[in-house]
């Protein structure tokens, strides 16, 4: 711990010299213009902070986030001059309707291809904008005036520069709690929704899930700063809630930087200054006066997606060097492991597996075994149904025929979590790792199922004791599979080779009974292929099992105990790799001779 | 219900879903094509109905200025991507493509707008100002980016959205606009009477739609933008030119954008900002479609526009609210009915 007090406090110091800049502000002679603006810049950040988690880390995207700010500001509105409710009390309640808003919403769109989130918020951000101009509780046009400042005690937050305290400290504690978040179990599966489609569940992730879970998330924020709003102006009307502030707020995300939870407040706060600029500038240049900042704001969204797509907060980092080190603690508590079944017990059983598309044949009625403690090969030359056959038993595909089973009980209609889960662990051909996040972080992905960690025990921290110990775990297996030396190091550093061995790490850290590795040899050299199969005897030495498709028919025959041999999508041979080396149907096969 | 009434509804509906189906079209042909979510459409749209209105009142389309604005831009960037390998060749393409192009179409207009030409030679005026728009902001905004992700796209395509109507604004004011139909008149089909304007949009709705339909089936081009909508990576290596088909699906929809402003300056007034949300309703249609289908995508629209209008009339404080909540079902049904849903 006094470790990583130290090497943080390179950033620790410039954190406090900003903060009590932010706090001596309002009492030097700022001009009320300014402290204005700053209390704007606040608002907008929260909502922007909001965006960077959905966004930038999720990949997902909202143009509808002003919107969810008019539900908060609208339920304390009515609440507080209606029904004479006390703003605090409000506060609670403002999210929750931010939450329940962002729930339905989100979950009609969760399972579709990304791009129908932020259409499917596009359209409703404007017909939530004309539901507000029409509803009378509202206000309609007009909106609700009288609105009752914040207030603790007898002290009412009436000025400017007094609600710039509240709305700082709500700033800094939500940017706190995001960044807690992100740091963590929750965190760690909503920055794996960015590898894209639905590569996590087959290590465990509930993708659906945790897109649900920051698309709410940041439906929460931006009501907050509704809230917020609501309080600071004592008066709101439609207007701040259109589509052009929501897309304006994703304009302060993608500026500061998609990713960053402090680049969301560097966003937000060059957006408004420079709108604040452009608006008195602009009418001098052009010699009229209209909304013309937006040519600007287009063309500036245009150009940072070309040349910096992750946004300017990155190139504000660069004076302040991170160190993202996790510490590892060697004391962490153990995560409970799987029983190793005795050698010898059938695991997976394939029984006349069936796949068809259409009119083809992909698996015709392929039956094999892996029994525990060996490894098993599928091979077969190109189009041979092997990894559709792998398909079918992690659940990517489903079965058209015949049953599969593992540990004597049907995998059928089971989703990829859910096998995962049951102790089967993949690889693929095609490594999906996540190439900005470390080493560390990557394998400890794959014991994403082995903790429980929700997103408030994140955020308050009070998941730490489980989250070293998911650490330590992951920590054991890179030494396990020898690649400890790079933990810290952003997995797309990796040469190939070491990816398909981290990809195998983070399979081992769902602790499972069987590996299936999806052509783990493909495109490697010779000496990291020597280096695998010398890392694959080593795991079936201590147990584990593993079913392998590949290609490579060298590193297969030296490596595995049983051959089942595909061709067009039926197994044409199976045994000891010395039988089918002399099996006729097998030459046939790899050599196209008419045999 | 009077029957009367609904008759006439259902053609103000079948007018404005003519237009939606055209605009939803591009969307589809543009997002297939390119992956790109063309927000941007309905900008054209609004530069068409402005430029037509401008040319009737016998004055020179600030559209004009503004496509020469984009060629230069264009130019500078072909200049600079060129830099290490500047021949003949390339910077004669470069100038005759960026420079000369809409350089004529600029003198073009600086000679036709006085005259009051009729109502044929303004509208094709028009239309030639608009398409090579396409090109340009292709080749500005798209083209460095056709690798990225569709979400990069779709927020490049609200970027490029935010500068169009910004610059709509500073051409042509924040004045609402109408133009000149393209042949006045009304007939009477039994008792209904119906304008020589919607006339005119179905049946450019319907050439349209035919000759998009000629174009995928019967020329070389057409089947190389099918054949880059199905599989960008496998039409390139079977040799098609994905910058091409990505060219040809921009121009096609800025043309489309253009005839449709054309078609709706007569009968609506349109401001800079008008485009935006006749757009979206567009893309209310393209939803529905899957943003794959062109013939659900049409008949979708069409329905949007039937909604609307009704809507307009029984509830018109609700109108937008309700056209805009359409898709909220169709979402629904599609995250029923996907299966397994891979991103790219």
């Amino acid at each position: 711990m006094k470790m990583n007090r130290m090497a943080s406090s390179r950033r620790l110091v410039p954190a406090l010299v900003v903060l009590a800049l932010l706090a001596a502000l309002p009492q030097l002679p700022v001009p009320p213009f300014w402290i204005t603006l700053l209390n704007n810049i606040g608002i907008a950040s929260l909502v922007a902070i909001g965006l960077v988690l959905l966004t930038g880390v999720g990949g997902l995207t909202s143009f509808g986030q002003a919107a969810f700010c008019g539900f908060g500001a609208y339920t304390t509105a009515v609440l507080t001059t209606a029904y004479g409710f006390s703003p605090w009390m409000t506060l609670p309640l403002s999210l929750a309707v931010g939450a329940l808003i962002a729930l339905p919403l989100g979950l009609i769109t969760v399972r579709l291809s990304g791009h129908f989130l932020p259409l499917g918020t596009l359209a409703w951000g404007i017909a939530l904008y004309y539901l507000f101009g029409q509803i009378d509780l509202l206000g309609r046009h007009d909106g609700i005036a009288g609105i009752p400042p914040l207030s603790i005690g007898d002290y009412r937050f009436m000025s400017g520069s007094s609600i710039y305290y509240v709305i700082w400290t709500f700033v800094i504690l939500t940017a706190l709690a995001a960044q807690n978040l992100l740091d963590s179990r929750v965190g760690r599966a909503i920055r794996a929704l960015r590898g894209g489609g639905q590569a996590p569940e087959a290590f465990g992730v509930n993708v659906a899930r945790a897109k649900l879970t920051v698309f709410v998330l940041a439906g929460v924020t931006a009501a907050l700063a509704g809230w917020l709003y609501a309080h600071m102006q004592r008066a709101i009307n439609p207007t701040p809630f259109s589509i052009s502030m929501g897309i304006e707020y994703l304009l302060m995300a993608v500026v500061g930087g998609a990713g960053y939870v402090w680049g969301a407040i560097f966003g937000a706060s060059l957006v408004l200054v420079l709108k604040e600029l452009l608006q008195r500038l602009l009418p001098d240049l052009i010699g009229t006066t209209a909304n013309f900042e937006m040519i600007v704001f287009g063309a500036l969204l245009v150009v940072i997606l070309q040349f910096a797509r992750d946004g300017l907060w990155p190139l504000v980092l660069r004076y302040f060097p991170t160190n993202s080190a996790h510490k590892v603690s060697p004391d962490a508590s153990q995560l409970a492991r799987r029983a190793t079944p005795p050698g010898g017990t059938p695991l997976i059983r394939v029984e006349k597996a069936r796949k068809t598309f259409g009119g083809l044949v992909a698996v015709n009625d392929v039956s094999f075994e892996v029994k525990a403690g060996e490894i098993v090969g599928l091979i077969g030359p190109n189009g041979a149904g092997k990894s559709t056959t792998f398909d079918l038993i992690t659940g990517m595909n489903s079965l058209s025929g015949g049953r599969i089973l593992f540990e004597g009980k049907p995998l059928a209609g089971r989703s990829p979590r859910d096998i995962a889960r049951q102790g089967v662990a993949r690889t693929f051909q095609h490594p999906k790792i996540l190439p900005g996040m470390s080493v560390l972080e990557n394998v400890a992905l794959g014991a994403h199922q082995r903790g429980r960690g929700g997103v408030l025990q994140s955020i308050l921290r009070l998941d730490r004791t489980e989250e070293a110990a998911l650490l330590a775990e992951a920590m054991r297996q890179l030494e396990r599979v020898g690649l400890a030396e790079f933990k810290d190091r952003p997995a797309g550093d990796l040469a190939l080779g070491q990816v398909r061995i981290l990809e195998i790490a983070r399979a081992l850290a769902l602790d499972p009974v069987v590996l299936l590795l999806d052509e783990p040899a493909a495109g490697l050299r010779y000496g990291e292929k020597q280096e695998l199969a010398a890392l694959l005897k080593k795991l079936r030495g201590e147990g584990m099992s593993i079913l392998l498709v590949e290609h490579d028919m060298s590193f297969v025959m030296e490596l595995v105990d049983h051959i089942v041999v595909l061709d067009f999508g039926t197994r044409i041979a199976e045994g000891k790799p010395q039988e089918v080396r002399q099996n006729p149907a097998v030459i046939a096969a790899y050599l196209g001779g008419a045999a | 219900m009077d029957f009367t009434i609904a008759t006439f509804l259902i053609q103000d509906g079948l007018t404005s879903g003519a237009i939606y189906a055209l605009l939803g079209l591009a969307l589809v042909l543009v997002f297939s094509v390119t992956r790109v979510i063309f927000i941007p459409q309905g900008e054209f749209v609004a530069y068409g109905a402005m430029t037509l209105s401008f040319l009737d009142n016998g004055k020179f389309p600030a559209t004009a200025t503004l496509l020469l604005v984009f060629g230069v831009l264009a130019f500078l960037l072909d200049l600079w991507d060129n830099r290490s390998r500047l021949n003949a060749p390339i910077l004669l393409r470069n100038v005759g493509l960026n420079l000369a192009l809409p350089g004529v179409i600029y003198t073009l207009a600086l000679v036709l707008a006085p005259i009051q030409a009729g109502a044929f030679v303004k509208a094709l005026l028009t239309i030639v100002i608009i398409a090579p728009m396409g090109l340009y902001i292709y080749r500005i905004a798209y083209k460095p980016l056709a690798d990225a992700s569709v979400l990069v796209l779709l927020i490049v395509s609200v970027g490029v959205h935010l500068a169009m109507m910004g610059l709509g604004l500073v051409f042509f004011g924040a004045e609402g606009l109408r133009a000149r139909p393209l042949s006045t008149g009304m007939f009477s089909l039994g008792f209904l009477p119906v304008s020589a304007q919607s006339l005119w949009i179905y049946g450019t709705t319907i050439a349209i739609i035919i000759g998009l339909y000629l174009f995928f089936e019967k020329t070389l081009l057409g089947k190389a933008l099918r054949a880059t909508a199905v599989n960008r990576l496998g039409a390139r290596l079977v040799g098609v030119r994905t910058q091409l088909t990505g060219v040809t699906a921009f121009v096609l929809a800025a043309t489309v954008g253009a005839v449709s402003g054309i078609l709706i300056g007569p009968i609506t007034t349109i401001y800079y900002d008008t485009g935006f949300i006749i757009g979206l309703k567009g893309f209310v249609a393209a939803i529905i479609g899957g943003l794959a289908s062109f013939p659900i995508t049409a008949i979708a629209a069409i329905g949007v526009g039937i909604v609307e209008s009704f809507t307009s009339f029984y509830a018109s404080a609700f109108k937008e609210i309700i056209v805009f909540s359409l898709i909220i079902p169709v979402l629904i049904w599609l995250s029923i009915t996907v299966t397994v849903h891979e991103d790219e």
